[in-house]
């Protein structure tokens, strides 16, 4: 096990716990004050989002500093829970029937053999363009044209959202970066923990001093003064992890400030889409949350981002 | 011990969701009647139920399809104890009378005790819509009156695993038990059947 080598995996595992308990008791306090019945349903829904924090984080931080193979499964499994929850929710018609029995048997899996090989090339086009050439063919082979353009498109990009951007976040494991090695457990740790504080930090400020809705035909409960606290505080808080990253305190800052910003935009895509099909959430896996997919949408356009700056500045 | 791994795997399949308009837990007799689209559909609703009420929870399926091949015997004979009956007979009066047959085998199977699985379309929907409903139905009500009549919804299952495909896509779907359809005396079997029905499609939207 790294994490009793490696003094500031420890100390991040550490933060993450303490932060944790600061919620809990915040959350109890919160519960035992409240009498109204709507801020009621909101602290209810507060605290259970506090029980599943609990949670994800364990089972993130436990496969996180076991191993590269633990790592490398929890995120096969997130990718195979987030395609099915895009594709419930898509115009699937009974001519993807066999591309999409690919999609979560074949691809899913292989796409991830390729992060535990480290065989960046092919990993970085299996989905691209190997995949998308082929499910399309697939599914002209099964013969039915209605809405084909359609129905191929929706397959490729749910391969891309869920299984190719997600997989990004292991494959910070395969970088190579000088005077760092066999620390990358710890970008893993930087990149999930300062985009989901972001989410969790715009939550708290858009509750307690929200005004000005940003799109409230996508994404009804986001608000500027949301949007830019907390940005800004996660941006922050990258910048004070800089010690368990190969970045300056500077550079830190300007990640966080990337994938924060990434994170934005992905939570607004996937609105965008969940909206277009006329439902809330993605599933209901996660009490308090939604689905898996509701969770890690900020994760999978953040994941790709940093990964390639990280790669083109730092790998030689 | 097989069936609760069999409910298992497809739970970890279909994924459902499962919600209760009557109770869930009630020990009378049942009739669950679903809609049919999958393979999928029997063991879903069954996998659905508390384990207590598993094993008196019978299905009623086509003889011509499992009691063929060893694992299918074995599975619908022993594992669920499923009513197994002749479907596609001729038409005119010798269909009448084995149709007559397989009702009356299947109310004397559920007995004082067990409840079943059926689903009146006769045969699985491609498409998802629910078809119009055979007569077995209205009989087999008239025959045991005791027994609760439980409209059962079953979303997404034709996507999951369709018609004719032997591998499942491993999609969400959902489960919807509704409440008990009351059995009004005199009603015919027309108005029964179309009503039986309204109250299975109803339920989608719930």
């Amino acid at each position: 096990m790294v994490l009793f080598e490696d003094r500031p995996l420890l100390l991040l595992v550490s933060g993450v716990v303490t932060l944790l308990v600061v919620a809990s008791i915040v959350g109890s306090i919160l519960s035992r004050r409240v009498t109204s019945g709507s801020a009621r349903a909101t602290v209810d829904n507060i605290n259970a989002r506090i029980r599943a924090w609990w949670v994800m984080a364990l089972l993130f931080m436990v496969a996180a500093t076991t191993g590269r193979a633990t790592s490398i499964l929890l995120f096969t499994l997130v990718s195979f829970l987030a395609l099915r929850e895009f594709v419930t929710l898509a115009p699937t018609a009974p001519g993807d029937h066999r591309a999409l029995v690919w999609s979560f048997f074949v691809v899913t899996p292989l796409q991830y053999y390729l992060v535990w090989l480290e065989w960046y090339g092919m990993f970085s086009i299996l989905i691209p363009v190997y995949v998308s050439i082929f499910l399309a063919v697939r599914t002209a082979l099964a013969g039915d044209t209605q809405r084909f353009l359609e129905r191929t498109a929706v397959n490729q990009w749910g391969l891309m959202i869920c299984v190719y951007f997600v997989s990004y976040v292991p494959a910070l494991l395969m970088l190579r970066i000088p005077g760092f090695e066999r620390q990358n457990v710890k970008l893993m740790f930087f990149l999930v923990m300062v985009v989901q504080l972001s989410d969790v930090l715009q939550y708290v400020w858009g509750k307690s001093i929200g005004r000005h809705r940003l799109a409230p035909s996508v994404s009804p409960n986001k608000t500027w003064e949301g949007l830019i606290g907390g940005v800004l505080t996660a941006t922050l808080v990258g910048a004070a992890l800089w010690w368990a990253t190969p970045f300056s305190p500077g550079v830190a800052a300007l990640m966080a400030l990337v994938v924060t910003t990434m994170g934005v935009a992905g939570g607004l895509i996937m609105s965008g889409i969940k909206r277009g099909r006329g439902v809330k959430d993605y599933g209901a896996l996660i009490s308090g949350h939604g689905g898996v997919l509701d969770r890690v949408d900020s994760l999978c356009f953040a994941a790709p981002v940093f990964f390639h700056l990280t790669r083109y500045f730092y790998v030689n | 011990m097989i069936a609760t791994a069999l409910a298992a795997v497809s739970r970890l399949i279909a994924g459902p969701t499962v919600e209760w308009l009557c109770d869930p837990s009630s020990e009378a007799q049942r009739i669950y009647f679903g809609n049919h689209s999958s393979h999928l559909d029997f063991i879903v609703i069954w996998s659905a139920l508390p384990p207590r009420l598993r094993r008196r929870t019978r299905p009623v399926a086509g003889r011509d399809y499992w009691d063929r091949g060893t694992v299918r015997r074995y599975v619908s004979s022993r594992v669920f104890r499923a009513v197994l009956i002749e479907r596609g007979q001729a038409a005119g009066h010798n269909g009448l009378v084995a149709a007559r047959e397989s009702i009356q085998r299947m109310s004397d199977e559920m007995g004082d005790r067990d409840s079943l699985i059926v689903f009146p379309e006769g045969t699985r929907s491609p498409t998802g819509e629910v078809a119009t409903f055979k007569s077995g139905l209205f009989h087999l009500s008239r025959l045991r009156p005791d027994a609760e009549l439980i409209p059962v919804h079953l979303e997404n299952l034709n996507r999951v695993l369709p018609k004719g495909e032997a591998l499942p896509v491993p999609m969400l779907s959902r489960v919807v038990f509704g409440p008990r359809l009351e059995m009004p005396a005199g009603e015919d079997k027309q108005a029964f059947l179309t009503r039986a029905r309204a109250a299975l499609v109803e339920l989608k939207a719930v």
